[in-house]
C-alpha cells in the first residue's frame, strides 16, 4: 500500500463515519423532546455533515480520480463505506442516542485534538474546526448522560438498556489497520492506542457519575473497516442515495 | 389614572409610530390579536419543519443537504423567538403548544399539503417563504416591540431561505427533462396554495380592520396577494415554467397582472382540517410531544435534585 492509498483510505473512513453518524442524526429534526433539543441535535448533526463533507471531498482529491464528495456518498455500496459500526446503529429512544454521542464525541475529541498536529495541513485543519465543535457535542451528550443516570427510574433505566446494547461497538475505535500504521510513522495518522486509557477512563468516570454501570462480559463487534456492517446500513443507504441513484445524470 | 387615560397613551403612541412594549398598557382586544397571531405565526414555523423535514434524509447532494438542515433548524428558531415574544403577552409556551396539539390553535394552511419531490423543497422555499416574507417584511415595523424586533431578524433569514429555495428550482428547470418535470409539477401543486396564504378576500377577511389600525399589519390581503403575483411571474418565465392559471394576463391599466381567485372552498376545507396532511401533521407533532415527555421528566427531575443539593451544601 502507497502512502497516497494509505491516506485516502484513512480519510474516507473518517469521512463515512462523519457523514453515517449525522444522517442518524439528522432523523431526530423536527422530532425532538422540545425545541431547544431539537434546534441543538440539528446543530451538532450540521456540524458533523460539513465535517464529512470536507474529509470526502479531501478523499475524492487524494484519489485524483475524477469522483467528487457527493459521488463518494452517493455512489458507493454498504460494502465500500468503512464507518465504524457504532455510527450507523439506529437512534432509539433519545437516550439510546445520546449514549451513542458520548462515546463517539469522548473519542473524537481525543482523536482530532491529536490530528491538529498532523503533518498533513488538510488534517490539521479540518481537525482543528472540528475540536471545537466537538468540545461542545461532548459537554452536551455528556450533560444528558448525567441527567438521565441521575433523572428519573425511567431515564436510568433506558440509559443503562442503551449503554448495554452499544458497548459491544466500541472496540472498533481502537483497531489499527496497515494504513494506520503506514501514517502513523508518518507523522499524519492518529496512533488511537495512545489514548485509549484516557478515553476508557473519561467514559468510566461518567458512567459513575451517572449511576450506571458498564456491562461486564462483551464480545467486542468488529467489520467496518472491512466494509462488513450490521444490517442497519444497506437501509440507510437506500433512502440517503435513492435520487441520485434514480436519476444519475442530474444536477442538484 | 383611568382606563381612559391609559387609552390615550396608547392611541398617541400608535399615532406616533411608536412600539408598545410588555409592560404597557394595552387594549384586551390588541393582546388577543396579537398573541392569536404570534402564537399562530410560531406554531406554523414548527409546523413547517414536517414538510421539509421530510426530504433531509434524501437530500440529494452533501451540500444540498446542508442547506435544507439549516433551513429547518433556522426555522426552529424562529418558532422559538416568536413564543418568547408571544409569552411577553402573558401565555405559556406549554398552553401555546398544548392548543396546538390539541387541534385548538390554528397554523399557516400552507403546510397541510404534502411535500412529494426534490423541486417541493424548491418551491416552498421559492414561493411559500417568498409569500411569507411579503406579510413579514411589514411585521419588522408592526406597533408590538418584541414582536417587530423577532422579525427583523427572522426576515432576513427567511430572504436567505428564498434564495437558497429558487436556486433550487433553477438546478431543477435547467437540468435533465425528468427535473424539469417535477419543477413543473411542483409549481402546478404550490402556485394556489401558496396564493391562499395571504388570506381570504379584502371582502371577507374579519380581522383585517383593527390589525391596519393597530399597525399589526399594513396592507391588506389583496394587496399583498397582488403584489407577489406581480413579483412572482417574471421568476417563472427566467425558469422556463408555467403558471397554471390560464387567466394569467398582464392588465396595463392597474400595471399589475389579472389572476384567477384559488379556489376559496378548498382554503375554508383545509384550514377546516381536511387538508392532504392536517392529520399527518398534528400527529406527527403529538407523537414527538408524547415520546419526549419521559426526556423532559428526566431533565426536571435532574433540576429539582441539583437544588436540593446546593441547598442542603
Amino acid at each position: 500500500m502507497t502512502t497516497q492509498e494509505a491516506l485516502f483510505k484513512y480519510t474516507l473512513r473518517l469521512g463515512d463515519c462523519s457523514i453515517i453518524l449525522a444522517q442518524r442524526l439528522c432523523e431526530w429534526t423536527s422530532k425532538g423532546p422540545f425545541l431547544e433539543e431539537d434546534l441543538a441535535l440539528t446543530n451538532i448533526a450540521l456540524d458533523i455533515f460539513g465535517r464529512g463533507k470536507s474529509l470526502l471531498e479531501y478523499a475524492a482529491r487524494i484519489e485524483g480520480k475524477g469522483r467528487t464528495e457527493d459521488t463518494l456518498a452517493f455512489f458507493r455500496s454498504d460494502r465500500q463505506f468503512t464507518n465504524y459500526l457504532i455510527c450507523e446503529q439506529e437512534n432509539g429512544d433519545y437516550a439510546k442516542t445520546m449514549i451513542r454521542q458520548a462515546m463517539v464525541d469522548c473519542f473524537d475529541l481525543l482523536l482530532y485534538s491529536e490530528l491538529t498536529k498532523s503533518k498533513d495541513e488538510t488534517l490539521a485543519g479540518i481537525a482543528a474546526k472540528s475540536v471545537k465543535e466537538i468540545t461542545y457535542h461532548k459537554r452536551h451528550s455528556f450533560s444528558w448522560t448525567d441527567r438521565f443516570g441521575n433523572g428519573t427510574e425511567e431515564s436510568r433505566t433506558r440509559a443503562q438498556k442503551a449503554l448495554n446494547e452499544l458497548w459491544r461497538f466500541t472496540g472498533e475505535f481502537f483497531e489499527v489497520e496497515e494504513a494506520d500504521e503506514i501514517l502513523i510513522k508518518e507523522g499524519v495518522a492518529v496512533d488511537v492506542k495512545s489514548f485509549q486509557n484516557k478515553w476508557e477512563t473519561e467514559l468510566h468516570a461518567l458512567f459513575e457519575k451517572a449511576n450506571l454501570t458498564l456491562p461486564e462480559t462483551v464480545f467486542m463487534q468488529t467489520g467496518g473497516r472491512k466494509g462488513i456492517h450490521t444490517e442497519h446500513l444497506a437501509y440507510l443507504l437506500a433512502e440517503m442515495q435513492a435520487l441520485p441513484r434514480m436519476y444519475p445524470d442530474a444536477k442538484w | 389614572m383611568e382606563n381612559k387615560d391609559f387609552e390615550a397613551i396608547f392611541e398617541n403612541k400608535l399615532a406616533k409610530n411608536e412600539m408598545v412594549e410588555p409592560k404597557d398598557w394595552m387594549p384586551d382586544n390588541y393582546r388577543k390579536h396579537l398573541l392569536r397571531q404570534i402564537s399562530q405565526h410560531a406554531h406554523s414555523e414548527i409546523i413547517g419543519m414536517l414538510p421539509e423535514g421530510n426530504w433531509i434524509s434524501r437530500a440529494p447532494s452533501l451540500r444540498s443537504k446542508l442547506v435544507l438542515l439549516a433551513k429547518v433548524q433556522d426555522e426552529g428558531g424562529h418558532g422559538l423567538y416568536l413564543y418568547t415574544a408571544a409569552e411577553s403577552l402573558g401565555t405559556s409556551r406549554d398552553e401555546m403548544l398544548d392548543a396546538l396539539q390539541t387541534g385548538r390553535a390554528k397554523y399557516s394552511s400552507i403546510f397541510n399539503y404534502p411535500t412529494l419531490s426534490w423541486a417541493d423543497i424548491g418551491a416552498v422555499g421559492w414561493l411559500v417563504d417568498g409569500a411569507a416574507i411579503m406579510n413579514q417584511v411589514m411585521l419588522q415595523r408592526t406597533s408590538y416591540g418584541p414582536y417587530a424586533r423577532a422579525m427583523v431578524r427572522i426576515c432576513k433569514e427567511e430572504s436567505f431561505h428564498q434564495r437558497q429555495g429558487y436556486e433550487v428550482m433553477t438546478h431543477m428547470a435547467f437540468g435533465t427533462p425528468e427535473q424539469k418535470e417535477m419543477a413543473q409539477d411542483a409549481l402546478n401543486r404550490w402556485w394556489f396554495p401558496t396564493l391562499m396564504m395571504f388570506g381570504p378576500p379584502d371582502s371577507e377577511s374579519p380581522n383585517s380592520e383593527n390589525a391596519i389600525k393597530w399597525r399589526i399589519k399594513r396592507e391588506t390581503n389583496d394587496q399583498l396577494r397582488q403584489r407577489f403575483v406581480n413579483q412572482t411571474v417574471e421568476q417563472v418565465q427566467y425558469l422556463g415554467l408555467t403558471i397554471p392559471d390560464k387567466n394569467l394576463k398582464w392588465n396595463e391599466s392597474k400595471k399589475g397582472y389579472d389572476f384567477s381567485e384559488p379556489d376559496w372552498a378548498e382554503f375554508k376545507n383545509v384550514i377546516k382540517g381536511n387538508g392532504p396532511c392536517n392529520k399527518e401533521r398534528l400527529d406527527a407533532r403529538n407523537k414527538a410531544h408524547n415520546e419526549g415527555r419521559w426526556v423532559r421528566e428526566a431533565a426536571a427531575a435532574y433540576g429539582k435534585k441539583q437544588m436540593e443539593q446546593y441547598a442542603a451544601a
